[in-house]
């Protein structure tokens, strides 16, 4: 018998390194998912995430590190751990040749399960992701949310201990996209761990009880979302002058008190800027009617991920869109 | 959390088997609901067949297309069960790129296991096109001048030579990155060892340089020992050399397979 009980990580990954080439995917990071939660691992395309799951997931060895599932080493005990995980990749990986119903029969054929036990959990886990009508056409008929559905319905034939969702919802639309939020909710419901990468700032927010933001092959921070979001400024001053004409003088104004880069938005007519003392609250207030300029908003809130991850990396998660063809050629 | 039952260090070799027999009923299946490539394994043949006897009957056989045929169909055996195994390198790559083979060994089976269910599935395809090329011969005027156990004998050679040839697919399918790829370094690699035998003229036909190497291509060996099984003449030296060939093609080629399927999977 072999559990981490005493630390509770369902996953532990420590200076984990990998390079492809001249290049270095992975430079030392370090990430821990406690059991039962959902670790989400944040970061623009080539940031390192899949290789971090292909890591994890016994897909890949590390140049460098060092990486457990539940206890067990990913690369000494591999078998074991592939029996405690299950995968969705970013790009779904089904049998497209093979019908939806055959696809999760080949799964649990291979786990080991009886022919009719196969056939039962198949049909199980169809109707569970909706896809019983769709359950005896090739996969390849399938919408892309369909093939994403059992993708994930195959990644839980063997009711795994640890899911990795490799960008579970990229490519999809909204309403496919709440439909997998709530199926994840659902399995850490049952006790299962979760490592979700995405890119998507609001997914992370929603869905993950701790996460790891990755930039450039390292862990830039780590926390809960509220610790993330208090840790880089935490509030935000939004500005709109009811007169667009006065953007500018809004914008000097607020530079010059909190001594922070100013972000506009021409198109909404806000000024936005990070605020770390809300002491200083009245006081723009009290400048800006001094000058007699008429306000349609003036609030403070709560950072946003999307304003975490700018401070934290310096620039938008959408970027670099161009590294995805180093991670890719690599499958 | 409740603890993790003991886990098995490693799978079984009898594990390995049925996640082999696993891997093989996907492979069969697939063949049942790829319309495309079913019509394509037949109707290679049949045009093989029907292009080869009446354009080249004429000139070659003295004018008897008849005779031609029964020259040929063993010839044709060989290529067309030579271009079937370019299936097996096309599908395994389509597996690496697809994501599907990453699945797989993301769960606890044995390594080697679907590459081996693949190999397995393709041998119903090459006995598919076997079956169809025979028959249709058949229904152009071939006949098994031999016996039946000869022609069973000479179908079984034939699928043991395929299950050593497809491991220089399996091979190029995993060394290149597009299907489209593996299309053309298939057919680079494979064109000349088909037409570079006597499987559809006499070697004593061409010319000396052509001959030199027409008389040590394996396939102008399995052709003559094919020959011998359906249409009779000499059958232990050719067979005994093409199995030899297939035996050292095998033992080169799937250990370099089964390399680069480490590696890059």
């Amino acid at each position: 018998m072999r559990y981490d009980s005493t630390s509770g990580h369902a996953i532990e990954a420590t200076g984990l390194v990998k390079r492809f080439g001249k290049t270095t995917a992975l430079d030392g990071v370090d990430l821990v998912a406690r059991q039962g939660r959902v670790l989400g691992v944040l970061g623009p395309n080539g940031a390192g995430k899949t290789t971090a799951v292909r890591i994890l997931a016994t897909l890949l060895r590390p140049d460098g590190g060092q990486a457990t599932v539940c206890g067990y080493d990913v690369l000494r005990d591999a078998h074991q751990v592939r029996q405690l995980i299950g995968l969705t990749g970013q790009y779904a990986s089904v049998d497209e040749g093979l019908s939806g119903t055959n696809n999760l029969i080949m799964i649990g054929r291979l786990l080991g399960m009886p022919r009719a036990d196969a056939r039962a959990r198949a049909a199980e886990l169809l109707a569970r992701f909706d896809l019983t009508d769709a359950a005896a056409r090739a996969a390849k008929t399938y919408s892309g949310g369909m093939r994403r559905r059992l993708d994930l319905a195959a990644s839980l034939v063997g009711r795994p201990r640890v899911l990795y969702l490799d960008e579970p919802t990229t490519g999809l639309d909204p309403r496919s996209r709440t439909d997998v939020w709530g199926m994840v909710r659902g399995l850490v419901a049952d006790g299962v761990t979760v490592l979700l990468t995405t890119q998507y700032l609001d997914e992370a927010d929603q869905l993950a009880h701790d996460i790891v933001v990755i930039d450039h092959g390292k862990v830039v921070a780590t926390g809960t979302p509220d610790e993330l979001k208090a840790k880089t400024g935490g509030q935000v001053l939004q500005v709109s002058p009811a007169d667009p004409a006065r953007m500018a003088e809004v914008t000097a104004l607020m530079a010059g008190l909190i001594k922070v880069e100013v972000a506009t938005d021409a198109e909404t007519g806000v000024a936005t800027a990070p605020v770390n003392d809300a002491a200083i609250m009245p006081h723009i207030f009290r400048e800006l009617d001094d000058r007699g300029i008429e306000l349609a908003e003036f609030t403070l809130r709560k950072a946003s991920l999307d304003e975490v991850f700018f401070a934290l990396t310096g620039h938008r998660t959408e970027d670099e869109r161009n590294d995805r063809e180093l991670e890719g050629s690599r499958r | 959390m409740t603890a993790i039952p003991l886990l098995a260090r490693r799978q079984t070799p009898l594990g390995g088997m049925r996640n082999t027999f696993t891997l093989t009923w996907r492979s069969v299946l697939k063949i049942r609901t790829n319309m495309e490539d079913v019509i394509g394994l037949s109707l290679q043949p049949i045009m093989f067949l029907v292009l080869f006897t009446y354009v080249f009957g004429g000139a070659i056989a003295h004018g008897s297309t008849h005779a031609y045929l029964q020259y040929e169909l063993p010839g044709l055996l060989v290529m067309t069960v030579a271009f079937a195994t370019l299936g097996t390198g096309l599908m395994l790559n389509q597996d690496i790129t697809s994501g599907v083979f990453d699945r797989f060994r993301s769960l606890p089976i044995a390594r080697w296991a679907p590459l081996a269910g693949a190999v397995m599935g393709d041998m119903v395809r090459y006995l598919i096109s076997v079956v169809i090329t025979i028959g249709f011969g058949m229904v152009l005027g071939f006949r098994v001048t031999t016996n039946p156990v000869s022609a069973v004998a000479g179908c079984l050679l034939l699928l043991a030579f395929a299950l050593a040839l497809c491991w220089i697919s399996a091979l190029i399918g995993m060394l290149v990155k597009t299907p489209q790829g593996v299309q053309a370094f298939g057919f680079i690699a494979f064109f000349p060892l088909v037409f570079g035998s006597n499987l559809l003229a006499p070697t004593a036909t061409m010319p000396g340089w052509l001959q030199a190497f027409v008389k040590v291509n394996p396939m102008t060996l399995l052709t003559n020992a094919e020959r011998g099984l359906f249409t009779g003449g000499s059958v232990a030296s050719p067979a005994v050399q093409s199995l030899l060939w297939a035996l050292g093609i095998f033992i080169v080629f799937a250990p370099l397979a089964a390399r680069v399927y480490r590696r890059r999977t």
